[in-house]
């Protein structure tokens, strides 16, 4: 290399390692200090893993962690199962303007801010909202019904906000996949569901399982949607975290709670790999 | 272009002028306490501008734990929140009590927060706006409730809502019979009237709809119907009372809970000359009664209700007696530490079922 082509190198490289230093590497180094100093009286602090032994000694976090994980999981299958069909038919059985038309309308909705489409569900869904009265309406159930403040209410804004993140790798990979081999499939002799199960499926896995991890990871750190839309059962791994640095002032547990937030779901998204047999660098490096 | 030129010059020209006599106040306040209207006439006035944030109790001090008092140059927590947070984070400074205008406060609250805002022999908080806790009751529909614990009952079911923070264990635990305040030294004692009250709230969950976190929130499920008795904030019960004059402010008969916003000068504040002017403008009783017509609370200004609508002081009047005002409970100082205990019965609440 010249050194003109090297100084070319270390410019280009300048952004992305201010990024990771300065927006990432030294956050989390502090975030970590903080995480093991313990405190032991007013402006006493000693170093220590009690934080972290708090989060596995009380049930409560544990078992939030364990409820935001398995919603969080049952959020993205909902989501594969409900973004599938809606990305197959974008990639394979629409062309030209249709097409761009209907991933135009999967895109409008995130054209607005996160907390308008959230109460954008809370007018829906409340007591006094639009579906209860359509209902009563309607004479299907005699009085107002509540929709809003259960685990329900949680699942439908979170499959909301986050399908869009499933349906976009998925309408790449699967308008990658060549017409013809699914034409032979059917030559020779395959069913639509064997065609589906051996061609389309494996060959749109990548796109299955980067959306399924981008989804995961949305769901697992979101705050707005759980805690708007869940009410009094709104209980969410990220919520007890804000509360610990905001109204209990426990910024040591808090940070605690944010590394274990990350390591546990880094575990998740790793089993999850293994499981259907990808690798990261082929789901996230096409 | 000529014109725009001379223009600019002369714009640059008065905004160097201003800065050197006028500094920027960024004030960290609540909703209501710094209407438009007192801030232009505040900048009028004086030359400085205002930068407001508007923010609770806990954010506040959340904020200047981050910056260590730095960011903004007068807060207004509450007086029972100065003392405790300054012993643990020392993010306030101590008022100069030769640059207040002494006389604009009313003497018996100025001399309450000092005595609960002293720390180290210094003086932190000053009063400014004052009010309660309570029960906010559409009379129509809910009548039997007129105690924090009468949200628990069966005729109310679904249809009451709360605070999951530290003023519901508090109400409750009086409601209960129990004394949270007299035991707020001794930590066990303490710890043992949270259990207690820990297990009413859990047993209670199944009544509420909601846990309400912003006072527009609340004051939208009242509206609404959707809730016809909840425990809140005062002004809140009295401005929907102005839209439907079922719902209003009761005086839950265990007591209100009274609480004084104040000023506090946090430790890095840059504009201390800017934070006095502010202080002594804004307790002046004409600007003190266009904040309490703004908020919906009075004030610790003398005769700070002289210009307040008299619609106001009529629900003020129907909802305080003077038995209810003396059975008010003021928040004394909370002593560093207490929160953890409430913080982690409140989390035990939120995960019942």
């Amino acid at each position: 290399m010249t050194d003109k082509s090297k100084l070319g190198f270390y410019l280009l490289l300048m952004p992305l390692l201010l990024w990771l230093i300065t927006l990432i590497i030294l956050p989390h180094i502090g975030l970590f200090m903080v995480s093991i100093s313990e405190k032991i009286g007013v402006r006493q602090y000693e170093t220590g893993l009690g934080n972290y032994a708090v989060f596995f000694n009380e049930p409560l976090y544990w078992r939030t962690f364990a409820r935001t994980a398995f919603m969080s999981i049952f959020t993205t299958v909902l989501t594969l199962v409900l973004g599938f069909p809606v990305a197959y038919y974008i990639a394979k059985l629409t062309r030209g303007r249709t097409k761009t038309t209907l991933f135009l309308m999967c895109l409008i909705p995130f054209w607005v801010s996160e907390l308008v489409r959230t109460f954008g569900w809370m007018i829906l869904l409340r007591e006094t909202g639009v579906l209860s009265n359509f209902l009563q309406y309607t004479g299907v159930i005699g009085g107002p019904v509540e929709f809003l403040y259960n685990d329900g209410a949680i699942m439908v804004g979170l499959v909301y906000t986050s399908i869009l993140f499933m349906i976009v790798p998925l309408v790449t990979t699967l308008d990658s996949l060549d017409d013809s081999l699914i034409e032979a499939g059917y030559d020779l002799g395959g069913s639509g569901y064997s065609i589906m199960r051996e061609i389309v499926i494996p060959h749109a896995m990548p796109g299955i399982v980067s959306g399924c991890i981008v989804v995961f990871m949305l769901s697992l750190g979101n705050y707005l949607t759980p805690i708007l839309l869940g009410g009094k059962d709104s209980l969410w791994f990220t919520g007890l975290i804000y509360t610990q640095f905001i109204t209990r002032f426990n910024w040591e547990l808090g940070s605690a709670f944010g590394f274990l937030l990350l390591a546990l779901s880094s575990t998740i998204v790793f089993l999850g790999l293994k499981l259907s047999r990808q690798s990261l660098s082929d789901t996230m490096g096409r | 272009m000529k014109l725009g030129l001379a223009s600019t010059t002369v714009m640059i020209a008065a905004l160097s002028a201003t800065t050197l006599s006028a500094d920027t106040l960024r004030l960290l306040t609540w909703g209501g306490y710094a209407p438009e209207d007192v801030i232009a006439m505040f900048e009028a006035e004086t030359g400085h501008t205002v930068e407001v944030t508007t923010s609770n109790n806990e954010e506040m001090i959340a904020k200047l734990r981050a910056t260590n008092g730095g960011g903004f140059d007068l807060a207004q927590p509450s007086q029972d929140r100065i003392a405790g947070a300054q012993e643990e984070f020392g993010i306030y400074k101590p008022i100069d009590m030769s640059r207040i205008d002494a006389a604009q406060f009313i003497p018996s609250m100025l001399a309450a927060t000092a005595a609960n805002s002293t720390y180290e022999g210094e003086v932190y908080g000053l009063p400014h706006v004052w009010g309660t806790s309570g029960l906010v009751v559409n009379t129509a529909e809910a009548p039997q409730v007129t105690d924090y614990t009468d949200l628990c009952d069966d005729s109310v079911a679904g249809s009451v809502s709360y605070r999951l923070k530290r003023p519901t264990l508090i109400g409750f635990g009086y409601s209960m019979g129990l004394d949270p305040f007299a035991a707020y030294a001794d930590i066990d004692a303490y710890q043992a009237i949270l259990d207690e009250v820990e297990a009413a709230l859990i047993a209670c969950k199944p009544n509420v709809k909601t846990y309400w976190d912003g006072g527009d929130e609340i004051k939208n499920l009242l509206r609404s119907g959707e809730v016809v008795a909840a425990m809140a904030w005062d002004t809140g019960g009295w401005q929907l009372n102005a839209d439907n004059a079922d719902i209003t402010f009761v005086a839950p008969e265990a007591g209100a809970l009274g609480w004084i916003d104040t000023f506090v000068l946090p430790a890095r504040g840059r504009a201390d000359d800017a934070a006095y002017d502010w202080i002594n403008f804004v307790m002046r009783p004409e600007i003190a009664s266009m904040i309490t017509n703004a908020a919906g609370n009075f004030t610790a200004a003398v005769n700070g209700d002289v210009d307040v609508s008299a619609d106001l002081k009529a629900r003020y009047q129907a909802s305080f007696d003077q038995a209810a005002i003396d059975n008010i409970k003021w928040y004394p100082p909370v002593p560093a530490g207490l929160e953890a205990l409430e913080g982690a019965a409140l989390d035990r609440i939120n995960a019942s079922n």
